[in-house]
């Protein structure tokens, strides 16, 4: 077990019982004991049934007390990896060239430059796998939700099943074997579009799932009044389900480009990094943030090489977070239920 | 096509009013559209397919030349090099430091993981729910190139100290010997992936607790039920095929992960001492792989790393059926 596990634990048993001596359970319990209209459950019927025996109350409190530790636990890598990220990466940030220049003809060892080929390189990725990806994703989707209900159930089910096989493939196995096709088997070199032919495969089922829960939001009534007014399927689907629907698959859309645009092991194998800007997505070498990362990590000892690696780190999360959030905020905004 | 169960109100659209159609599925015969579009619709589904079958495929074909070269027993043989004319690899040392240290992050990040989504869905204050479950998520949206970073120069430190106590106190255990080796540990690595794999947990299992039926939880607190004995006599078995589920896409996800890992493995030499102990190096089939990237210069050499990429899909591939089968029974016994 952790350190953590450790510390929580003996935490947690620890303030339980100056909690059960301070506060016995049914002073929390509100006085009416009733069940909050709406609400969870409280405790608030057991003031009027009598105190449970000091044994339970003790263990409810230390389960009280378990889970807001645990909470607090999982909280604590996250605030740790954030301070050492923002710490450590931030003023590279805000100078001036790292959002304007690249890396070339700067040792690992020199400061200066920016990481403005790896960012384009990281769009410009993660939008040649969207392009692919989404299409491909939002019409399976569409064919679980819309047509596999029909006559082919064994297609939809055989579909079902290998979206969840996709979903569960680890990214360096997905590298691998476009490793196998493109490189060993049609001798073509790597490049960003192979790295971006790879993540297509880890985008697709992400978007499949997101879409296909968005679509089966979409009132059965809507549908029904589309056919009762003579509208072909294909139609409807297109016109009334997917625009209902919309904003809900354009969140998934963004959830999956942030899952992507971290993953790193396609582009280790391959789209090998360069310093330059590269805007050929099949002309060899391929920037991207990870791989910049990845670069500087090898030089670690080098300060600039540290810092480097930590704006490109930060940057990446900036990233990251951004789509997390423009996906939420759309969620939010136009939900299917209104 | 037409079922059974037709509604004589939903007929199919226009024209089509002879054949009652549920869901309209009678409209998407005959016009060019409908057949263009289903068409459309229904080949994405099949190149899906197709895709995980060809990816079976391809690194069967190029595996198996491969381990027809072999000189060693591929599954049994801790010996790696898979160069030159007399090719010989086996991949026990990383099925088991990748087994190990996936099982490790399980056991810390399923109560974890479970304990946090209890807290959002049961203890929790209303206000606090969305917040707190929205910072849960945002540790699953670190990239995990940065969970390698971070633990490798920030959380190692911290770890060593640990290390060498559990190593001076419970050395006499098999699995926590002492062997020498201080930086990327199989408990360490274990702990990282814990970590990056909690947020999966509680988003599942705090989707599956929040459905618990009210009148259950109700009727547990008119029995006199604590708040507690409440979650355990009907959240806790409510929820426990998804709480099982979610475990098991964790196990795949920590299985498969790359780079995190890949920063913080400490290879051993060919020919190292076998030892039980978690305290040992080893690389996992991911970052064995990721390391050896620019190593894939001839076809036996490449075909090591696909079949050892082979045997992680494997894996990963089973858990995910058992994931898949637990949540399939759930859904029949729930409707």
């Amino acid at each position: 077990m952790s350190t953590l596990t450790r510390e929580g634990r003996a935490g947690a048993d620890r303030r339980s019982r100056t909690l059960g001596g301070e506060q016995p359970l049914d002073g929390q319990v509100p006085g009416e004991g009733a069940t909050p209209p709406g609400g969870r459950p409280d405790d608030g019927p057991l003031a009027e049934m009598g105190h449970p025996q000091r044994g339970r109350a003790v263990k409810d409190a230390v389960a009280r007390v378990v889970m807001w530790g645990a909470f607090g636990v999982v909280l604590m890598p996250l605030v740790w990896i954030l301070y050492t990220v923002v710490s450590r990466g931030v003023h590279l940030l805000l100078s001036s060239t790292w959002w304007t220049n690249n890396q070339r003809n700067i040792n690992s060892g020199d400061v200066g430059g920016g990481a403005r080929h790896a960012i384009e390189g990281t769009f410009m990725m993660a939008g040649i796998t969207a392009v692919i990806a989404v299409p491909i994703g939002i019409l399976t989707a569409v064919y679980l939700v819309e047509y596999g209900q029909a006559g082919g159930r064994g297609l939809a089910k055989a579909i079902s099943f290998t979206v969840d096989i996709l979903s569960g493939i680890p990214s360096i196995v997905a590298a691998l074997f476009i490793y196998a096709v493109w490189v060993t088997t049609f001798g073509i070199e790597r490049s960003g579009f192979a790295a971006a032919l790879a993540l297509v495969l880890l985008m697709i089922p992400v978007i499949v799932r997101s879409t296909e829960s968005m679509l089966t939001l979409v009132p059965n009534e809507l549908r029904e009044a589309a056919y009762a007014l003579g509208v072909p399927k294909w139609v409807t689907v297109v016109k009334v389900v997917l625009r209902t629907a919309f904003s809900g698959i354009v969140t998934g859309v963004l959830l999956g480009l942030a899952r992507i645009m971290g993953e790193t092991a396609p582009l280790l194998i391959l789209a090998p990094y360069t310093k330059n800007f590269q805007r050929d997505i099949f002309g060899g070498n391929f920037p991207t943030l990870p791989m910049m990362i990845n670069q500087d990590r090898g030089d670690i000892g080098l300060a600039a090489a540290a810092e480097r690696m930590w704006g490109a780190s930060l940057t990446l999360i900036l990233l990251v977070l951004l789509l997390n959030l423009v996906g939420r905020i759309i969620a939010r905004a136009g939900s299917v239920t209104t | 096509m037409s079922s059974v169960t037709a509604v004589p109100t939903a007929n199919g659209g226009a024209g089509r009013s002879d054949q009652p159609a549920p869901h309209g599925e009678q409209a998407s015969t005959g016009r060019v559209g409908d057949r263009l579009f289903g068409g459309a619709a229904t080949a994405s589904g099949v190149i899906v397919i197709a895709m995980v079958t060809l990816i079976a495929t391809f690194l069967i074909i190029q595996a198996v030349p491969a381990l027809m070269n072999n000189q060693e027993s591929f599954l049994t043989s801790r010996v790696w090099s898979p160069g030159g004319d007399q090719p010989a690899f086996g991949i026990l040392e990383f099925l088991w430091t990748t087994v190990a240290a996936s099982t490790i992050a399980m056991l810390v990040a399923v109560p974890f993981g479970v304990a946090v989504a209890l807290f959002l869905t049961q203890y929790a204050p209303a206000w606090m729910r969305g917040p707190a479950a929205a910072l849960v998520d945002l540790l699953a949206a670190v990239p995990s190139i940065v969970y390698g970073l971070w633990g490798l120069i920030t959380f190692a430190p911290f770890f060593k100290p640990f290390q060498g106590w559990v190593e001076s106190t419970f050395g006499w255990f098999p699995l926590l010997a002492r062997t020498g080796i201080t930086g990327g540990t199989i408990l360490f690595i274990g702990i990282v992936l814990s970590i990056m794999v909690v947020p999966i947990v509680t988003a599942l299992s705090r989707e599956i607790f929040g459905q618990t039926p009210l009148a259950h939880q109700e009727g547990a607190l008119a029995l006199g039920a604590t708040h507690w004995e409440m979650i355990r006599t009907t959240v806790l078995p409510f929820g426990r095929p998804g709480v099982i589920s979610a475990a098991m896409l964790a196990l795949g996800r920590a299985l498969g992960e790359t780079l995190a890992v890949t920063f913080l493995v400490s290879s051993l030499p060919n020919g190292a001492a076998w030892t039980w102990s978690l305290f040992n190096g080893g690389e996992t089939f991911a970052s064995k792989i990721a390391n050896n990237a620019a190593e894939f210069s001839s076809p036996t050499r490449t075909g090591a790393y696909i079949a050892a990429g082979l045997v992680l899909f494997v894996l990963t591939f089973a858990v995910n059926s058992i994931a898949r089968v637990v949540i399939e029974r759930r859904k029949a016994f729930s409707e």
